[in-house]
């Protein structure tokens, strides 16, 4: 699995940290930062960060 | 317009009632739950489901299209009928089908109600024409052609959507007033002192307020107020309960919604405000029909018994994975989980370059409400008490509201 967050987009909600918070962090810049290839164990949780992000700027391949 | 497999179903399957972004969830999350036969989604919208956020901030300003704003789709959803610009009629729930309105009727097993709210208009007199509502993205299209610097935009109503238009109006370079019977905008989710601090925000950009006033009429038209338009029928103004008038060249009406209910009527059900759920989000305990999103009156034992709607971009997605385990569970005899639905609400707004993030139930607090850090003129975050003392909601306000916001967070999801 592998995460593309478009940065153009993304403007740091946050809410993508709540639901994979193992995946996703917010540095103490305020800005958003990720695991591009997570644990495939982790795929409901970062399927969820998708549904979750205000700006749909989180994509996921496979 | 149909995508995918149609009709020739062997077994009724779910049909999902409206293909937003409540519908779209559901869909996705009865596949997660585990059902695996037919699902059909209708909508009357001809547009595939997308953002609506963007609707009153990126999509006023510039030119949007809808890829721009469309939902990512699970892959599970690859084998779901859209049945898109068409909408439900009529449901009979006793004997467990739709009929649509070119006629055609839906068997189904299992029913989602996901028909959304759609934006209340005003009924005083007056030309109909000039007056935009922003809730689609015909609507946001048709009102940004309209938004040009120097123009003169009159927004009725001070709640959330009429100040994201406002500001996006002001970026723009337009002239903008708001009027609204309130004493001040986002009165009920913020309370006076954050609303003043809100309305000074705007007021420090060029936003002219006239509050705690209503609308008698429109003006233009019969009143024969040349508008420069050539269109007789566009309102050139608004006149006011005090007999003041503001004069504009196009209105947006942002004055609250009208759930969209109309289509479940004859079926014996409360339809007073949205549909009554149970705490598994079951319309009135019915068994196979379940309801998501803006529409759904659901309690949520975080706070108290009451039913209500919650008009948050979080609910669909929260209450569509509940509602489809308890959907998924009852058509394939699987046990329903009882543990009730108990949402942690969660709201932003995008206002200039200011975000106002909100985790809880501010409204649900106004007993006692504090300043819990900075000041309400920069930064701040502001802390929303029931009145047993308990902290229920929190709003931030600012450039960090978010990350402000977040560290809040967890107390707040920690009782429920
Ligand atoms: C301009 C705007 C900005 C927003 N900004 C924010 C924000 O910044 N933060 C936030 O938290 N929330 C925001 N929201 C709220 C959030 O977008 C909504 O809570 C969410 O869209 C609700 O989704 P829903 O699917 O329940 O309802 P809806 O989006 O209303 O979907 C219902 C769908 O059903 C269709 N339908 C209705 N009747 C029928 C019928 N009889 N047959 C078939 N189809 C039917 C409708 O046309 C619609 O497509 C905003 C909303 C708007 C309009
Ligand atoms: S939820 Fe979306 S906008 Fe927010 S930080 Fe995550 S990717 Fe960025």
């Amino acid at each position: 699995m592998r995460i593309i967050v478009d940065m153009d987009r993304c403007q740091d909600h946050g809410q993508c940290v709540f639901a994979a918070p193992e995946v996703f962090q917010i540095n103490p810049a305020g800005r958003l930062e990720y695991t591009a290839e997570p644990d495939d164990e982790l795929r409901e949780a970062v399927e969820e960060a998708a549904d979750v992000c205000p700006l749909q700027a989180i994509t996921i391949e496979d | 317009m149909i995508i995918g497999v149609d009709g020739a179903r062997d077994r009724p399957g779910v049909v999902v009632a409206g293909a937003a972004m409540g519908g779209l969830r559901a869909a996705e999350q009865l596949r997660a739950a585990g059902w695996t036969g037919p699902v059909t989604v209708v909508g009357d919208e001809r547009h595939m489901p997308y953002n609506r956020p963007p609707l009153s901030k990126e999509v006023l300003a510039g030119e949007v299209s809808h890829a721009a704003v469309a939902f990512r789709t699970r892959a599970s959803v690859a084998d779901v009928t859209w049945r898109l610009g068409t909408a439900v009629a009529a449901a009979d729930l006793t004997e467990r089908r739709v009929t649509l309105a070119d006629g055609s009727t839906l068997p189904y097993a299992g029913l989602v109600v996901a028909t959304g709210i759609r934006p209340r208009r005003l009924n005083c007199p007056g030309p109909r024409g000039g007056r935009h509502v922003v809730r689609t993205l015909d609507d946001a299209q048709a009102l940004r052609g309209e938004l040009r610097a120097g123009r003169r935009l009159v927004v009725i109503g001070a709640g959330f959507i009429g100040c994201e238009v406002a500001a996006t109006a002001r970026g723009l370079g337009m002239e903008v007033t708001i009027v609204a019977p309130e004493s001040e905008p986002m009165l009920r989710p913020l309370g006076e002192r954050l609303g003043a601090a809100l309305r000074r925000r705007h007021e420090a950009r060029g936003v002219t307020f006239r509050l705690g006033r209503t609308i008698d009429r429109f003006l233009g038209g019969a009143d024969g107020a040349g508008n420069g338009h050539g269109d007789d029928d566009r309102a050139t103004g608004v006149v006011l309960d005090d007999a003041s008038t503001v004069p504009a060249d196009v209105v947006v009406e942002a004055v609250g919604s009208v759930p969209n209910t109309e289509w479940l009527a004859g079926n014996g059900l409360d339809l007073s405000d949205g549909v009554v759920c149970d705490a598994l989000l079951r319309v009135e305990g019915r068994p196979d029909v379940v309801a998501v999103g803006d529409i759904a009156r659901f309690p949520n034992p975080r706070y108290d018994a009451v039913a209500r709607r919650v008009e948050h971009w979080s609910v669909p997605t929260d209450s569509a994975k509940r509602a489809a385990r308890t959907l998924a569970a009852q058509l394939t005899g699987g046990a329903v989980d009882e543990t009730p639905f108990a949402p942690l609400p969660t709201f932003w707004s995008d206002q200039y370059a200011e975000r106002l993030q909100s985790f809880g139930a501010p409204g649900l607090g106004a007993a006692d409400i504090r300043l819990l850090e900075g000041e309400l003129d920069a930064d701040c975050v502001v802390g929303y008490h029931h009145a047993d003392g308990r902290l229920v909601g929190i709003v931030a306000l600012g450039g960090g509201a978010a990350v402000a916001a977040a560290r809040y967070r967890g107390a707040l999801a920690a009782h429920a």
